[in-house]
């Protein structure tokens, strides 16, 4: 993808040295689940020392992460994709080994986090950019922009309980498209808008995208990942299954038909670029 | 293409102890303190949430306060026999100042895990919700500092300089709020038997506390008064309250409330930085 413009930023930086992230499941009971169960779905479960359930979620994880990588994240229902953008954000900190995070993160899981239905449409903006790691002040130069991708007009003052779904969307997405940052990592789900006004979102969201210095996107639709990544790891029951080029993971994980889908749109965005660039 | 697993250019690992030490413990009060952007807006919605679409808005507040502590003021003066132009006062300063130890120590158990959302999609410093329940505790009290004005103008109480000392009173209690929110909050997550736990202890102290009475009450009562003032004397609440009521009422406070207190707040903040320590990094997990 392209990333011409940007002067790499050394100082931004994700590396996690076999980081594990065991989760305590404090209400299970211990005793029915003494055996590790290892299922197709969901991490490992086991106890721990002290006899507490325990879900190995993530094992092992080893990435390097510079400026300039974009990785797409694929994989089952409860792989550990979500896991492992929240330990690659900072939220959880890895339980054994190591994970160092430099640099401004910008985790988007959920679009509506950070929302107030109480208050008006504007006041939403500049709060979720807060949420987002900007500043008021930021927010506010920002503010004409989003407002005028939203194509809600007079109706950001009024409070956001009044928005319909979509018109929420709009302004999330709005708002996480503004951001600069310096780590972005996006989460599936981003999607639920008519298709003419996604048009319009996905060219932003491609701007973004290259703006920032790391992307990792977790998601189920191959025609995203091919459009905004060019890496993918494959998540399987807590551990890096195998990491290469787009196609050649789906392949591995879906099968050739979707990996010649992949490559398809990988040329067509690259006959795009091209043409952006002989312009 | 770049490669995700970069073998010449993998930085030393660090120390994987990293996440358990006193620095990254002080670095999350720091981060969080530089985050105030949020925690005053956090603050304020909580607030606003809670009295919205309402006439009056947060000077419910001050309508509850008032009313609550006029009633108790007129009701246990009566029974207890007391000066009506002294007493009220005491029972309203007292209970304001209660007001803001009690929401510090109820608001702060539950801070994480009502933010479960919050905690599981910002990689913000945990000490951000920290400060959002002192900021919170603190607009409260300052919705209540027009009923101090209301009563010091109906009952004028003899005060002087010393009423100043009211300030480093409310540091105090500003940085107790820090330390107890970091304490009970992380336990009680992951216990969450303690936020029940506090609920009714806070009942009993509330009680135990001469808040809607007083030491020279118990005195009166009965002729044996030394054992029971020991056990108010035992109470840390009760030199709490000494603080920061008693120069607003224009008694000398004795230093040795004082004492009490900077030796509590000292003892708090090194039980909470073992628990920054400690369990910072566990409060994701918990929620």
């Amino acid at each position: 993808m392209a990333k011409k413009n940007i002067a790499p930023d050394t100082r931004v930086r994700v590396d996690t040295w076999d980081a594990c992230v065991d989760f305590p499941i404090f209400d299970a009971k211990t005793r029915s689940l003494k055996k590790s169960v290892i299922g197709a779905a969901g991490g490992v479960i086991g106890a721990n020392a002290s006899n507490v359930v325990v879900v190995e979620a993530l094992k092992n994880i080893n990435i390097h992460l510079k400026h300039g990588d974009r990785v797409g994240l694929v994989g089952h229902n409860g792989a550990g994709k979500s896991t492992l953008l929240r330990l690659l954000s900072g939220i959880y900190e890895p339980t054994r080994g190591a994970c160092r995070v430099q640099g401004r993160v910008a985790p988007v899981f959920d679009l509506g986090v950070g929302m107030d239905p109480e208050i008006s449409g504007y006041e939403n903006i500049i709060i979720r950019g807060m949420f987002l790691g900007m500043t008021r002040k930021e927010m506010l130069k920002k503010i004409d922009d989003i407002a005028e991708f939203t194509e809600l007009g007079d109706y950001l003052q009024m409070p956001l309980r009044t928005y319909s779904t979509g018109m929420r969307v709009r302004i999330a997405l709005g708002v996480v498209t503004s951001i600069d940052p310096e780590i972005l990592i996006l989460d599936e789900g981003i999607g639920a808008v008519d298709a003419e006004f996604m048009k319009k979102a996905r060219g932003r969201l491609q701007a973004l995208v290259e703006r920032s210095g790391i992307l990792v996107f977790a998601s189920h639709s191959n025609e995203f990942l091919a459009q905004l990544c060019d890496r993918a790891l494959w998540i399987d029951k807590g551990e890096v299954r195998m990491e290469g080029g787009i196609d050649e993971v789906v392949e591995a994980y879906e099968g050739p038909a979707a990996a010649a889908h992949v490559r398809k749109i990988m040329a067509e965005v690259k006959a795009d670029d091209s043409t952006k660039a002989s312009e | 293409m770049s490669a995700v697993v970069d073998d010449d250019a993998i930085p030393a690992r660090p120390e994987s102890s990293e996440s358990r030490t006193f620095a990254r413990a002080v670095k999350d009060l720091r981060d969080g303190l530089a985050s105030r952007e949020l925690w005053f807006h956090l603050g304020w919605q909580d607030i606003k949430q809670r009295y919205r679409r309402s006439a009056l808005g947060p000077f419910w507040i001050t309508i509850a306060t008032a009313v609550t502590a006029t009633a108790m003021g007129l009701l246990y003066g009566e029974l207890f026999g007391m000066d009506i132009k002294v007493f009220l006062p005491y029972v309203t300063l007292g209970f304001i100042f209660w007001n803001f130890i009690e929401s510090s120590i109820l608001d702060g158990s539950e801070v994480f895990s009502k933010n479960e959302g919050l905690i599981k999609q910002l990689p913000a410093p945990v000490s951000v919700h920290v400060y959002r329940v002192v900021w919170r505790a603190l607009i409260i009290f300052a919705h209540n500092v027009a009923i101090i004005v209301i009563v010091f103008l109906i009952f004028p109480p003899p005060i002087g300089w010393s009423a100043f000392l009211v300030v480093p009173a409310l540091v105090l209690y500003m940085l107790n709020s820090i330390w107890v929110t970091i304490v009970f909050g992380i336990l009680s997550t992951r216990f969450r038997d303690i936020g029940q736990l506090l609920t009714t202890a806070v009942r009993l102290v509330f009680f135990m506390t001469p808040i809607i009475w007083t030491t020279t009450s118990l005195s009166n009562a009965t002729g044996e008064t030394s054992s029971r003032l020991k056990l108010v004397e035992l109470n840390p609440m009760f030199h709490y309250l000494e603080i920061a009521r008693g120069p607003l009422l224009g008694q000398p406070v004795e230093f040795y409330h004082w004492a009490v207190v900077l030796g509590c707040t000292a003892f708090g903040w090194i039980l909470g930085m073992l628990v920054m320590r400690n369990y910072r990094a566990r409060v994701a997990y918990w929620v």
